[in-house]
């Protein structure tokens, strides 16, 4: 695998240097972990890039780079777009966080901006979507619609970012339902549809009547819908793939964001900086509610989304227990982004134990 | 469906595409050719199966189509390595590149679209018994069928003549040129053979297994087949205990999770491989073995001296 994307790249690269010859435009280039048809992560970056393109029109010239690996290849993608004058260059997964920040040296005039990483530099920022806010209101209509009582969530890998979303799931989650309990299954991978859905299959055997995932195809809400379960949608808008089965989703959009970064450099102002933005910006939404929810779950939930936006209500409010029973967060405070951004423990309610703990 | 039944069945199901890729490749490398094309074929075959058995509504037709468009590109990767002799490994490396790129660019106006599972056998009475109706009498054809084709390939390879000669010409040919038998012709015949086969492993996917098409769905199965050709040391009853162990794995894995086991996951997901490099590195020890079963000529370059 890793052999072919190194060949992959060096004929996207060659395809970069082909396409680099117009000067005084502002070139951007995207570097994406997936690929495009992904209809999830990447796809809504790529969303991103197109609404660049037709904000600025021939002021820009985006391209972009997808299915890079996250590892030696990701260096030499992103070296190879600042070497062609790219002005501004987005790298849009966790893994591409050393990578970045190492050609970023090299390159002190180019423009990093790193998705969901926490290293910064002068001419590299981060940025990143509040999920978790999402996973709230996935939460709290789970406990509402679950007959089992059992949720499974297929997760990724385990990093700050997917702990957290499975707790703040977790805790919305029991807010409405004391009783329901959270399985959770590690496929190591962000995308591969077959293993997606053999942990779906997985964990609707073992009694799950809703199917959670933070993982990037929508295979698991397919085999959620053949199954007659319930599924929440990631990263975009599912229901196409499971219309009976999907009750929502949480969209990722980065449009504002990525435009409002182009313009910054072509205004001359772009700053490094760090933003972590949610539901109160836009850079996370909720897709449209399945309508075999019934109203008075869709009323809790629009609620928990003004409140999340108001700022009235925190995924996060004391108190939180972890899985051994003690209070983590006390009553009446709330999580800190410092906790929240190097979360490494379950809340109660998740059964199994983390992997590496 | 009780949960080790329903273990076994998807167990099965995470087999099939693999063991139809694998035994394809076998016989291709039996007759001492490396075609490291699989995923490429296997994906070409999925979106293909996908998109005809949307357009005709018949999933038969589908995986039939995939089969056929898998064995074209294969029939690419022969004239460029067999009549035109280029490297074995660079042609395959190449094919598995274009055969990703080639079916993401076919399958774009299918992302999204429905499609039935392929339907799957349901005798009234008997594939509701407990536990043996699931696992015996609940699957669909494909699954049945790639049964009758490891028996078939086990037979002709070493009970027709017509296998002894494929198995000839890839051990020696040369010495199989020398007899008077056609290398290219026979190579090209096997290489047509796995490129189908890959074929029918990925339109598997497409309409039977995740019945939908998305990019890149293959996710590196065509690789592991390759690595269970070896595994296999190139005997086909290996080839479906291994296809069975690598499938086995990878969904108790994901039971295990569910069920809080306290194994880490990454552990269980390296087995298969690590099974495989340890059979590597015993049929490298072992020259007696490698003499039995793996192709003296395999990637070699075939110039008929005339």
């Amino acid at each position: 695998m890793k052999r072919v994307g190194l060949l992959i790249a060096a004929v996207a690269a060659l395809g970069i240097v082909a396409g680099a010859q117009a000067a005084d435009k502002v070139k951007v280039g995207f570097v994406y972990v997936g690929p495009i048809g992904d209809h999830g992560w990447t796809y809504r970056h790529d969303v991103g890039r197109l609404a660049i393109e037709k904000q600025f029109g021939d002021k820009v010239e985006t391209t972009y780079v997808e299915s890079v690996s996250e590892g030696a290849d990701a260096e030499r993608v992103i070296r190879q777009l600042a070497s062609t004058g790219h002005d501004l260059i987005f790298t849009t997964s966790f893994g591409f966080m050393n990578p970045t920040v190492k050609v970023a040296k090299k390159f002190p005039k180019v423009k990093f901006e790193h998705c969901s990483g926490y290293k910064r530099g002068p001419n590299v920022s981060t940025y990143l979507a509040r999920f978790y806010e999402g996973r709230t209101i996935s939460g709290l209509i789970a406990g509402k619609m679950t007959k089992s009582n059992v949720i499974g969530y297929i997760a990724s890998f385990p990093i700050p970012e997917v702990v957290r979303g499975i707790n703040a799931f977790t805790l919305a989650l029991r807010e409405v339902n004391p009783k329901a309990e959270v399985k959770v299954v590690w496929v190591n991978t962000w995308y591969d549809p077959g293993k997606e859905g053999d942990a779906a299959k997985a964990l609707i055997d073992q009694g799950a009547d809703v199917i959670l995932q933070h993982t990037d195809s929508p295979a698991p809400a397919q085999i959620a819908q053949k199954r007659g379960v319930w599924a929440v949608g990631q990263a975009s808008d599912m229901t196409k793939f499971a219309p009976k089965s999907h009750l929502t989703a949480i969209i990722d959009d980065w449009n504002n964001y990525y435009v409002a970064r182009t313009k910054a450099v072509l205004d001359g102002t772009w700053k490094s900086q760090d933003v972590w933005q949610g539901l109160n910006t836009g850079m996370i939404a909720m897709a449209p509610y399945n309508p075999a929810i019934p109203k008075d779950v869709v009323a809790l939930a629009m609620q928990a989304e003004a409140d999340i936006k108001s700022g009235k209500r925190h995924p996060f409010q004391g108190p939180v227990r972890n899985q051994a029973g003690k209070v983590v967060i006390p009553k009446g405070k709330a999580a800190d982004d410092k906790m929240l951004l190097s979360m490494d423990w379950y809340v109660e309610g998740v059964q199994g134990k983390l992997p590496g703990k | 469906m009780d949960t080790a039944a329903a273990v076994i069945v998807s167990m099965m199901a995470a087999a099939t595409p693999l063991l139809y890729a694998a035994l394809g490749e076998l016989v291709t490398e039996k007759s001492g050719v490396l075609n490291l094309g699989v995923e490429g074929m296997m994906i070409t075959g999925a979106v293909t199966a996908f998109a005809t058995a949307t357009i005709t509504g018949s999933s038969a037709i589908g995986i039939v189509a995939g089969a056929t468009a898998a064995m074209a590109l294969s029939l690419i990767f022969a004239v460029l390595t067999l009549s035109l002799v280029a490297n074995q490994v660079a042609t395959g490396l190449a094919l598995t590149i274009f055969g990703i790129g080639l079916s993401a660019l076919i399958g774009q106006g299918y992302v999204g679209t429905p499609l039935d599972a392929l339907p799957k056998l349901d005798i009234p009475g008997v594939s509701d018994i407990v536990f043996i109706g699931p696992v015996l009498f609940g699957h669909d054809f494909l699954i049945y069928f790639s049964f009758v084709m490891v028996g078939a390939v086990a037979w002709f390879l070493y009970r027709t003549r017509a296998g002894l000669v494929l198995r000839a010409v890839g051990e020696s040919h040369d010495a199989a040129h020398a007899i008077g038998y056609p290398v290219i012709g026979i190579r090209y015949l096997a290489v047509a053979f796995g490129g189908a086969m890959a074929g029918v492993g990925g339109a598997y996917l497409s309409v039977a297994y995740t019945p939908m098409w998305i990019e890149n769905m293959t996710a590196g199965r065509g690789w592991i087949a390759l690595a269970l050709v070896v595994f296999a040391t190139w005997r086909p009853g290996r080839v479906l205990l291994g296809a069975y162990l690598f499938g086995g794995v990878t969904i108790l894995q994901l039971h295990g999770q569910g069920f809080g086991l306290g194994v880490a996951s990454q552990i269980l997901s390296m087995l298969p491989y690590l099974a495989t490099i340890l059979v590597l590195v015993l049929i490298s020890s072992d020259r007696a073995l490698i003499r039995l079963n793996a192709p003296a000529d395999i990637g070699r370059v075939f110039r008929p001296a005339s």
